[in-house]
């Protein structure tokens, strides 16, 4: 059963402003990152999952529910961390982080529990016993992150979580919550307007643009394309193209620069390429891997090809 | 970041035990609502005010029942209590309102609870039954220690202890009645403003602006509009229910024969903040 599913999801505020328009989607379990630029939908879909706002058109599901209809038990087993500040200053964060336990529907000595576990997991030890007005950015969104997890959802909503923090805070962040995903056995649902922050902790992405879908698929899956080989000759690219293909390798050529796709057996390539070079008797500038990045996915691709994703 | 030493991480672990319904969320929400009203598991400054109120009421009723003690006639009963102190109340729901709930909105707390089994209308509920509790508190506080000490320097033995608890009910019923009209007033008031100080500016304002047109148009005709203009202010209005239910001897208004009145709008007004509270929240961003 996918996380969540949508049909043709359509989201206009206001009647004005398109938020959404016929998004169909599904998200599998697993550390799922939900990229597109600021403005691009990613706040709206997490609304509209977790029946903050209801659709305009179209159909949500979100484990297997109506968030409209069953919001209730669909906002019981989601844990959500909005982008912005939301923590009340002047409590003390264990004695917030078990108010929003109860809130959810744990009982006061299970809430008081999972409280103090769930700050010791995300890293807060001794601070735990101040108030959350004199915290420092990356404790407060540690202290949210613990209020989304503290009831043990099966889905988490991130939107932005590392939003405000520094390099170091960002990694951290980004290694709890791909340990959540993993260790945990939770689902989760990042959001991110960076792609490279985001990819080396999902196992699935999906890329919407002005609210529409431009691509989902899973990482094994985009990364899963061979390397290219990046090949620079002074001149005679055109034979020495003609040549590799004639070696039953795919070539692609821009001017001097040949980009080669590594098979299987990416020796045998090297090999035809060396030779190949030496038989026309060629200069070789250079000859370097290039590793598949996720952004290439995302990027230049022709129109009529976004149309269908 | 510190290690956690000698204690043995065993790793996350799952929650398996009851998840209680939305009537259980509604609960929590309210016993918080209901404590952070006093500042309680807030910090001190949040305390002076609303627990300032409550230990000036406590004190003003200790003077009252020495006064009745001395005195051959009591000069103010526990009705007379919910009468003379509604303006205490309103400026404690002016001051607690917002604690209530323009932090909520201030902070964005609120899409937290949103986000949870909690509906928006419960979430509205919940805080005027919250802020309700709380100005019943402070109505509540005082009559007890009224009953504590007549109940202990009355003369006619068990009889009389058991006639000043028979008032004693009548004047909690009254500050029930008092504690419900200010948090429904105040409530939706408050909920219009993220900034705590607009939002008690507001509820004040209220007060003040009708106590004055109320007094004006009592002076100007002592017939029936002046009857009636005891509705427009929250403070004579409840008196004039405190006169007509629950027989008063503390009269800010003549009321006359429209005891019913007073009545059938203060039920109405109280129905109707509610419903504006919930309304407020239908249309909330989220």
């Amino acid at each position: 059963m996918p996380l969540i599913e949508t049909t043709a999801l359509g989201m206009r505020y206001d009647g004005k402003v398109t938020a959404l328009s016929d998004l169909t989607l599904d998200v599998e379990a697993g550390v799922v990152g939900l990229v597109g630029v600021n403005g691009a939908g990613k706040t709206t879909l997490i609304k509209l999952a977790l029946g903050l706002l209801t659709p305009t058109s179209g159909r949500i599901r979100v484990l297997g529910l109506d968030p409209i209809a069953d919001g209730e038990q669909v906002r019981a087993k989601v844990g959500y961390m909005p982008e912005h500040d939301c923590l009340p200053p002047d409590m003390i964060a264990a004695e917030f982080v078990t108010h929003m336990a109860r809130v959810s529907g744990l009982p006061a000595a299970a809430a008081r529990e999972r409280a103090s576990e769930t700050l010791r997991h995300v890293g807060l030890y001794e601070e735990r016993y101040r108030r959350i007005g004199g915290y420092s950015t990356g404790m407060k969104q540690r202290v949210k992150l613990a209020q989304a997890l503290v009831h043990d959802p099966e889905l988490l909503l991130l939107d932005e979580p590392t939003n405000g923090l520094d390099p170091a805070g960002r990694r951290a962040m980004l290694d709890l919550v791909h340990r959540i995903g993993t260790e945990f056995g939770i689902s989760v649902v990042v959001c991110s307007h960076l792609l490279g922050e985001i990819e080396r902790i999902c196992t699935s992405l999906v890329a919407i643009d002005a609210g529409t879908l431009l691509r989902s698929a899973t990482l094994s899956s985009m990364t899963g394309h061979n390397d290219l080989l990046v090949v620079e000759v002074d001149e005679g690219a055109e034979r020495l193209a003609t040549a590799l293909t004639a070696g039953g390798v795919d070539v692609r050529r821009e001017n001097r620069v040949l980009t080669v796709r590594l098979g299987q057996d990416d020796g045998a390539v090297y090999d035809l390429i060396r030779d190949a070079v030496a038989d026309l008797d060629l200069c070789l500038h250079r000859l370097e891997r290039q590793r598949y990045q996720v952004a290439d996915l995302f990027r230049d691709r022709p129109a009529e090809e976004v149309s269908h994703a | 970041m510190p290690e956690s030493g000698v204690i043995h991480d065993i790793g996350y672990q799952r929650y398996t035990g009851p998840r209680l319904g939305p009537g259980y969320s509604a609960r929590a929400l309210y016993v918080h609502g209901v404590r952070s009203a006093y500042g309680l598991g807030r910090s001190p400054w949040a305390k002076v005010l609303p627990i300032g109120l409550i230990g000036l009421a406590g004190l003003a009723s200790l003077i009252i029942v020495i006064i009745n003690s001395q005195m051959p006639q009591p000069v103010l009963d526990y009705v007379g209590i919910a009468s003379t102190f509604t303006f205490a109340a309103a400026v404690f729901v002016a001051v607690v309102a917002p604690e209530l709930v323009s932090v909520d909105l201030r902070t964005n707390l609120l899409q937290l609870y949103l986000s949870r089994p909690l509906g928006r209308a419960s979430y509205a509920l919940t805080k005027v039954a919250a802020l309700a509790t709380a100005t019943f508190l402070l109505f509540a506080a005082p009559m007890l220690i009224m009953f504590i000490g007549m109940a202990f320097s009355t003369d006619d033995g068990v009889a009389g202890v058991v006639e000043e608890f028979g008032g004693l009910l009548v004047g909690l019923l009254a500050a029930v009645v008092h504690a419900s009209l200010l948090a429904a007033l105040g409530l939706p008031i408050a909920s219009l403003s993220g900034r705590r100080v607009f939002a008690t500016g507001m509820i004040i304002g209220v007060f003040l602006i009708t106590a004055p047109i109320s007094a004006f148009l009592r002076e100007l005709d002592p017939g029936t509009i002046g009857r009636l203009a005891g509705l427009l202010d929250p403070n004579s209005l409840l008196n004039g229910v405190d006169q007509w239910l629950f027989g008063a001897d503390v009269s800010l208004v003549s009321i006359g024969s429209s005891g019913p009145v007073y009545g059938l709008v203060t039920v109405a007004l109280t129905a109707l903040g509610t419903m504006a509270a919930v309304w407020r929240y239908k249309g909330v961003k989220s």
